[in-house]
């Protein structure tokens, strides 16, 4: 009986395996502690994650690789992608309240956890724990395999069954999910009549206006009277600027009063070329260049 | 390593999992520490699996693989349907769910 116990452990052992275990015990409860305590609900969900690889390891260490690789396809992958969707759905920046709604919940939580604590360690020191026999001989065709014939002999009813329960939960968040649309929605036509009831402009709104000097989609174009219309530009950005008095140089003063002025903001940009602006002029009226050359 | 050793290990990762469903307030993480004790389960699964040389241990831990897949589908729209009538995902917001 020895014999067969020293040599299932002898059989069972796995190459550095205390080395991992501990670091990987170590790294998990830390992460796990962590996550509880992390206020940000991110940090908790990236916390899971390093608990969820440190157990697929575990598992792998254990002569169980489907399941590690499973532990880390499903959970890793999906699950806490899940829950870092919804996590920014609800808004990233969540954070608990440190107020306790119950008075003394904290102590009171910490105290059942330790009971708890002290109950299962209770139960696992009564039990017989053997020496482990080692699934050598169960992984002997391959842990896949094993599995499989486990699965689709001794548990396919279970199987069968998980295959509803998938489908029960898919359709269920389906209906959770949905929201109902109170109101039909409006048709094109619904929204070409709305349009025109309100009075205010059916037609597409003029385009902002585009001049040599100007290029920017805060100048508003120019009615055929010259006078400058406001409904060219964002709404936004009408009530942030004097949009009407922009167009001064362009309608209102002659062009070489323009040529000055931009000189002059150029000057006042740069700090230096001054008396430039003379001979620029000069040069402008001379050879008929651009302003734009001129400025330069 | 004995099996009590991975045991204890699961222990205590399923006690933290509890800490943490009593303390934290957001729905959110009280979900996440359910996963955690979750998924100790299946580590003490995996251990006996181990111990007693037979398959069958892992196999109930893929059906709690299985399970706990479909419970956080689910859990996570609850979640954010009581989230879009109240605006928060605060257990402490949703003491009447029946309004």
């Amino acid at each position: 009986m020895t014999a067969h116990v020293i040599a299932g452990q002898v059989a069972d052992a796995q190459p550095g395996e205390a080395f991992i275990f501990w670091l990987l015990a170590v790294v998990s409860v830390c992460a796990a502690l962590g996550m509880i305590f992390m206020r940000r609900a991110v940090h908790s969900a990236l916390l899971l994650a390093v608990v969820m690889l440190s157990l697929a390891a575990l598992y792998a260490v254990q002569d169980a690789p489907f399941l590690a690789f499973v532990q880390v396809i499903v959970y890793t992958g999906a699950v806490l992608m899940l829950f870092l969707f919804v996590l920014m759905l609800v808004g990233v920046s969540s954070t608990d309240s440190l107020v306790e709604t119950i008075r003394g919940q904290r102590l009171w939580g910490a105290v059942a956890a330790l009971g708890f604590l002290v109950l299962l360690a209770a139960g696992f020191g009564n039990a017989a724990l053997g020496d482990s026999a080692g699934l050598k001989q169960a992984n002997a065709e391959g842990n896949v395999i094993g599995l499989a014939r486990l699965l689709f002999t001794q548990y396919v009813f279970a199987f069968e069954v998980t295959s509803a329960l998938l489908i029960t939960a898919a359709l269920g968040a389906m209906v959770l999910a949905h929201r109902e649309r109170t109101t039909p929605k409006p048709t094109q036509k619904d929204l070409s009549v709305k349009r025109f009831k309100s009075a205010a402009h059916p037609g597409p709104l003029p385009g902002p206006g585009t001049y040599a000097r100007h290029n920017a989609v805060d100048m508003p174009a120019l009615l055929p009277d010259g006078t400058p219309s406001e409904l060219s530009v964002n709404p936004v950005i009408a009530a942030r600027a004097d949009t009407a008095s922009r167009h001064t140089d362009l309608y209102g003063e002659s062009e070489g009063d323009a040529v000055t002025a931009d000189v002059a903001a150029v000057q006042a940009a740069t700090g230096r070329a001054e008396g430039a602006d003379a001979e620029g002029r000069a040069v402008v009226r001379s050879t008929g260049i651009s302003e734009g050359e001129a400025e330069r | 390593m004995s099996p009590g050793h991975y045991l204890a290990l699961s222990a205590i990762l399923f006690t933290i999992g509890g800490l943490g469903v009593l303390v934290r307030r957001n729905a959110i993480v009280v979900f996440m520490c359910v996963e955690l004790m979750l998924n100790a389960t299946n580590l003490a699964f995996v251990t006996f699996a181990r111990m007693h040389g037979k398959l069958d241990g892992q196999i109930i831990a893929f059906f709690v693989m299985v399970v706990a897949a479909a419970e956080v589908v689910v859990g996570l729209a609850i979640i954010m349907t009581i989230f879009r009538t109240r605006r928060s995902s605060s257990v402490d917001d949703a003491n009447l769910l029946k309004y």
